[in-house]
């Protein structure tokens, strides 16, 4: 028994490390020497013989491993959620406590308050997505056009117009919204694979028209001087201009750079906020529950009255405003917007974050948000490995909760409590 | 019978290709009144259903539903309209619920409409607004009244895909309900379930008639059933009808009697 096992196991090694050196060979047996002459071709086989050997030998331990613990004892990671549905709350208000007191913390200082600001962009723009994939269950893979369209709401109507941040906050979630719509109508009778291929389009074209309508976006070359937010008509630079007072007269604070930098933080810790608080809220509205059930089911949908296209549209639009709103802040954070910012990548964070979170749940697109951007920025030496930890990410989520980090849903209304007159 | 039929089917002929599904077929269903639509398999049943709620649209045809308040033309309407204006509503041979949300949850959306016009479009309940917290308590009654009739007012707060077979299937039934329709249409409700549930099947749909007042259009397999509680029964075979009347008289029916089991053995007869 015992030996049948160990050869099992043995094979399984001996497999596992062919194929690993057949992998490795390529990518790790040769390499490319630029010297002063010319570019030569070195061969490091002792790389590939150790990747194969460590492949070889873990994948013998742990079939050892498997053999050793009967299945049922893998340790697999509680859903914590489902187990205390108190602690999603208690660990909500402990996150969004902290989240108001960062910057005051003696430990913070500004370029800590910089990344949280870049995490949180990205904390909004999960939340926005996931009212389109995790409530109504619509793949969206170009999500970041509505993130371009914000930014560059906000940019043109402020360098051209002259218009406040304020005013245009709203006009930018207007706009994006108008272009979720204008998404939604070619894509209502696409589902699954085929709306996502189609929103990966609609992200290109967007890039692209900004890329190469030079008259009117500025083309590659982006827009710059894009004017910064005020509170209440305080600014936040060291001398004012004509007619304004700086945020630090007006206080009687000596000037400093951290004043506009902790704004800004809490303009999108606001804006968060008020994503999360509006989706926790149309989850149990009439309307977020037809995105829920659209995700569930769409012909049971159309057998209960519920009209799929403007199920569809209005969390297409809804998902868009917030993407809208994240990019004029965004653009205002950067005072310079390419069409760079608004690659593909940008949208497959984005839904790497929702698919990593758990699909609809809120506590776990932070999660998820720190992870893949917040870990990145504080470890920006191993830049290169970036995207090796990405992936090993996906495939341990994938493998230990391939439905999320917190995938647990609540019902959003109970009969037991509340309900009973 | 001299009041208007609830549902007159007339003409319908759904063409797939050079098939045709179903085939020149009129009948009618009175209100208050359980009408089977019987036939072996791929007489057509199924696709009469869709034509009726909208799913598929016949090439000729016509089928008028008799409100109170007039007569509604449904092959004109989308398949949702059917269900929110002329108040049809549906199960389906496969059960088609929200298995990822509750039980309660899957009855409050199908009382979207009402519970949409009394919060503006979600407006009012985003803002907080009373009136959508009431209406949405009378919605929760009218979930749990149904949830009580099939039986299933402890399991409210379950998932309903983690309910068994035969709750879902009467999970579905409630959910129909809910919408407050006129016409219930039920593709095969008696599929799946053991004796005793059936029997329970009987005892719903009979009440549903008796004390909702509304028609019912039944597809069904289990003749103990359609016998049973049907008031009328269709016989489709290939499309076309071949009889219709009472149970009783379908029963010994030539006719249906081929369609379902051939031609009879000249030595039996």
């Amino acid at each position: 028994m015992a030996g049948a096992n160990l050869k099992a196991a043995l094979k399984d090694g001996i497999l596992g490390a062919v194929v690993a050196a057949a992998l490795a060979l390529p990518m790790l047996g040769f390499r490319l020497v630029d010297s002063a002459s010319a570019l030569t071709l070195a061969t490091r086989f002792d790389w590939v013989a150790w990747a194969a050997a460590i492949v070889g030998l873990g994948r013998f331990a742990l079939c050892l491993l498997r053999q050793a613990v009967p299945a049922d004892r893998v340790p697999v990671l509680p859903d914590l959620g489902a187990k205390f549905p108190k602690a999603r709350l208690v660990a909500g208000w402990a996150m969004a406590g902290f989240a108001l007191a960062l910057p005051f913390l003696p430990f913070a200082d500004r370029s800590l308050v910089d990344k949280a600001t870049l995490v949180l962009i990205y904390v909004m723009l999960g939340w926005g997505l996931n009212i389109v994939v995790g409530l109504a269950g619509l793949l969206d893979l170009g999500f970041v056009a509505f993130y371009a369209v914000g930014a560059y709401s906000y940019a043109l109507l402020a360098t051209k117009l002259d218009l406040s941040f304020w005013l245009c906050l709203p006009m930018a979630g207007v706009f994006a919204a108008g272009f979720g719509i204008l998404l939604g109508f070619p894509v209502l009778r696409l589902r699954g694979d085929y709306l996502a291929i189609v929103t990966l389009g609609f992200g290109e074209i967007i890039r692209v028209i900004l890329q190469n309508w030079v008259d009117f976006t500025n083309g590659p070359n982006g827009i710059s001087g894009i004017p910064r937010p005020s509170l209440f008509g305080l600014v936040f630079t060291a001398n004012a201009p004509e007619g304004k007072t700086t945020f630090a007269d007006y206080f009687n604070l000596d000037f400093s750079g951290d004043h506009r930098v902790i704004f800004l933080y809490f303009v999108i810790l606001a804006l968060a906020l008020l994503t999360n608080l509006f989706t926790l809220r149309i989850r149990r509205l009439p309307i977020g529950r037809a995105w829920e059930a659209l995700r569930e089911d769409e012909i049971a949908c159309r057998s209960l009255g519920l009209n799929p296209t403007m199920i569809k549209l209005s969390a297409f639009a809804t998902g868009a405003m917030f993407a809208g709103f994240a990019g004029s802040f965004f653009a205002t954070r950067q005072g310079f917007i390419s069409p760079e910012s608004f690659t593909f990548i940008e949208s497959a964070v984005i839904l790497a974050i929702v698919v990593l979170g758990g699909m609809g749940s809120q506590i776990g697109v932070v999660l998820a948000a720190l992870l893949l951007v917040g870990l990145p920025e504080w470890f920006r030496e191993l830049q290169q490995y970036r995207m090796l930890a990405f992936g090993g990410a996906m495939v341990l989520i994938m493998l230990w909760k391939p439905s999320g980090l917190l995938s647990h849903r609540a019902p959003t209304i109970r009969l037991g409590k509340g309900a009973t007159p | 019978m001299s009041t208007l039929p609830l549902l007159d089917v007339e003409h319908v002929t759904m063409r797939f290709g050079g098939l045709f599904a179903v085939n020149d077929l009129s009948f009618t269903a009175q209100p208050k009144a359980i009408t089977a639509v019987i036939g072996p398999n791929g007489a057509g049943k199924t696709t009469l259903f869709n034509c009726i709620t909208g799913f598929y649209k016949p090439q000729i045809g016509r089928m008028t539903l008799n409100h109170a308040d007039g007569p509604v033309l449904l092959e004109r309407l989308d398949d949702y309209d059917i269900a929110a204006k002329a108040r049809v509503a549906r199960t389906f041979q496969n059960i088609r619920l929200f298995a990822r949300m509750s039980v309660l949850e899957n009855l409050i959306v199908a009382q979207h409409h009402k519970l949409m016009r009394a919060s503006a479009f979600s407006l009012a309940g985003l803002l907080g607004l009373s009136r959508y917290s009431k209406a949405e308590k009378l919605a929760v009654d009218k979930a749990r009244h149904w949830l009580d009739r099939v039986g299933l007012l402890d399991l409210a707060d379950e998932d309903a895909g983690s309910l068994p077979y035969g709750s879902q299937r009467r999970l579905e039934i409630a959910r129909a309900m809910c919408t407050d329709p006129v016409l219930l249409c039920l593709d095969e409700p008696a599929a799946g379930l053991n004796p005793k549930e059936s029997l329970e099947l009987n005892s719903l749909l009979t009440g549903i008639r008796d004390e909702m007042g509304i028609g019912l259009l039944l597809i069904e397999h289990d003749m103990s059933v359609v016998m049973e509680i049907s008031d009328w029964v269709v016989v489709l075979d290939y499309g076309s009808k071949i009889a219709e009347g009472a149970p009783a008289l379908i029963k010994d029916d030539p006719a249906v009697i081929h369609a379902y089991l051939g031609e009879p053995d000249e030595s039996e007869a």
